[in-house]
């Protein structure tokens, strides 16, 4: 059997006298799509920005590629390579493409003690490459991102985590307020993540969309997880039922 | 080859500007929105060179113009940066007088000028540190933060000095701040230190990366915390160089007059937000440079100088102030708004 990528064993977090994850396990392995669905409060959330390395467990391990990690910052989860893509995106609406999907890993001539002046042109010219790979046509890298419709952001933020060769991407709802076609387009570069060889975390509240793009559907519910199985095992009606 | 890629871009281009000049326009000032103010005070300065048949322009008015600017321009750029990563700092009026008067008090108490001054911006660092820690700390808005620092730092100022200005030693190498030089000695020194300290803010905030997290903690703080910016330490450095400028800005001014007034500076927190403003900042935090707070400081003083020498009631002048800013923000959203919709359409 191959190790999984991520491995979470016995995960728990509370918020303010609230047990939020009631002793969570997962397994995700290498080059899978995984679903996680569950209602609102179910601990969807609080799993990925643990893993995103937003929020810290208070009891619980979590291995990745079978090696023990401290996830302290989003700045370790990147280092992993794991990105994160949020529903309300996570991109500086009043920055430009190129300086948003740079923010924190600025390209820099010169570098004194973390500081240092970041190089434009290598920027402008990366964002456009970035932005290119995963198809996406913006005229310029200086455009604002509040110029951008809410599918193009989205395009941004997936450009963004592509380009730092993520190894796992999680996507927390990312279709969320986009159109029919944006959806779609989106959902098909999920399904097209493990031929890129990047694992995915696809967090939805649509089981259609799940099981549009997923290889394996977790579902969660008060904290805990109530159903994990392979795709072609389970169906939308024993999904809703658990959940 | 890359003659092709260029004609094609150009082509590109061509084929999307085809919205003619307005639209153009409307780019420019999305991107640049303190050509505004520029062009304001292109104008203004036209009109009191008219008014005021030429005194405006007289070498003796512009060194009148140019000694002020330093002082209200630093104060103002700090103010600036810091809303640029949205926070407040209502405190530099009462800093700009803290700073000079402890280093009055310290060379006066035989402290080296050197350190006196080393000290007194140390002072500057602490009050914009307890600024930031509060404020980050404690979760509350700096606006109140920064109002309780106001009164605290005023009232240290008449505590420290009795409510009698301390004599400024005529020893003290002041003229590094205030000898006047260049052509026709039109300048003085502290123009120099402006601009060199405006230079080197203008690059941190629109070329380095740390720029970038500036603009991205305030533009939109989740979004920057979870791409890793270390936006605790953003807003702290920020809050911290605030009140350095302001006390630096308030030591040049007491250095030009030659006595440490206790009250100086007072109501320069408004102005110095109403130049980041006028400047095309944000109150929102994410949107502003370094450039669009001289330009607004400078509006200010022009507006100032200017009505003197039109021969206009010199009490006019917070009217003109107050009413130029109320019209710089309902302009900018305008503006801001047109220009969206233009681009949707194109």
């Amino acid at each position: 059997m191959t190790t999984p990528l991520i491995a979470v064993r016995d995960l728990h977090k509370w918020y303010s006298g609230v047990h939020a994850l009631k002793g969570v396990c997962l397994d995700v392995q290498p080059g899978e799509v995984c679903g996680l669905v569950g209602d609102n409060g179910a601990g969807k959330s609080t799993l990925i920005k643990i893993l995103a390395g937003v929020h810290r467990p208070d009891r619980g391990e979590i291995r990745i590629g079978g090696q023990l990690v401290e996830i302290a910052s989003p700045k370790a989860a990147m280092k992993l390579g794991i990105e994160t893509i949020y529903q309300d995106n996570s991109m500086v609406p009043t920055m430009s493409i190129a300086r948003n999907l740079f923010i924190g890993r600025e390209p820099l001539r010169f570098a004194i003690g973390g500081l240092g002046l970041i190089d434009h042109r290598h920027m402008r010219a990366d964002a456009m490459r970035a932005i290119a790979n995963i198809d996406l046509h913006l005229r310029s890298p200086d455009a604002l991102l509040s110029e951008l419709s809410g599918g193009q952001r989205q395009g941004v933020a997936i450009a963004r985590a592509m380009h730092f060769k993520s190894r796992v991407l999680i996507l927390d709802e990312p279709t969320n307020h986009l159109s029919v076609k944006e959806t779609n387009k989106v959902l098909a570069f999920v399904r097209s993540l493990p031929a890129q060889g990047v694992t995915g975390i696809l967090i939805s509240h649509n089981l259609h969309h799940v099981f549009e793009s997923c290889d394996r559907i977790v579902a969660m519910a008060r904290g805990e997880i109530v159903l994990d199985k392979p795709v072609g095992e389970t169906n939308v009606d024993e999904v809703s039922d658990v959940l | 080859m890359s003659q092709l890629v260029r004609a094609k871009a150009e082509d590109a281009v061509l084929t999307t500007g085809s919205g003619g000049t307005v639209r153009k326009l409307f780019r420019i000032y999305l991107e640049k929105p303190e050509l505004a103010g520029v062009a304001l005070l292109a104008v203004l300065t036209l009109v009191f060179a008219i008014r005021s048949n030429g005194v405006f322009l007289s070498v003796d008015n512009l060194r009148g113009v140019f000694g002020l600017l330093p002082e209200v321009g630093l104060v103002s750029i700090g103010v600036t940066v810091l809303m640029i990563c949205g926070e407040f700092d209502l405190s530099v009026g009462s800093m700009f007088a803290l700073m000079p008067i402890s280093v009055a008090l310290m060379t006066n108490h035989g402290v080296p000028f050197g350190l006196a001054m080393l000290l007194g911006l140390a002072i500057g660092a602490v009050v914009g540190f307890a600024n930031g820690f509060i404020t980050l700390a404690f979760h509350i808005p700096s606006f109140i933060t920064t109002l309780g620092m106001l009164f605290m730092v005023r009232s240290l100022t008449v505590v420290l000095t009795g409510g009698f200005p301390p004599l400024l030693s005529s020893d003290l190498p002041i003229g590094i701040f205030t000898q006047f030089v260049g052509p026709a000695g039109i300048l003085r020194v502290s123009f120099i230190w402006f601009v060199v300290i405006a230079l080197v803010a203008g690059v941190l905030l629109g070329g380095s990366n740390f720029g970038n997290w500036v603009r991205a903690t305030g533009g939109f703080f989740e979004a920057a915390k979870s791409m890793g910016v270390p936006v605790w330490r953003v807003k702290m450095a920020c809050f911290i160089v605030c009140s350095m400028l302001a006390g630096f800005a308030g030591t040049i001014q007491v250095f030009r007059l030659g006595s440490a007034l206790p009250s100086i500076g007072d109501g320069l927190e408004l102005q110095a937000v109403a130049a980041a403003v006028i400047g095309g900042t944000a109150l929102t935090g994410g949107v502003g440079t370094v450039f669009g707070a001289i330009v607004g400081a400078l509006l200010i003083r022009v507006i100032d100088n200017g009505l003197v020498l039109s021969q206009v009631d010199a009490n006019w002048f917070k009217f003109a102030v107050g009413g130029l800013t109320i019209f710089a923000v309902v302009a900018n959203s305008w503006l801001r708004r047109t220009a969206r919709r233009i681009k949707v359409e194109g």
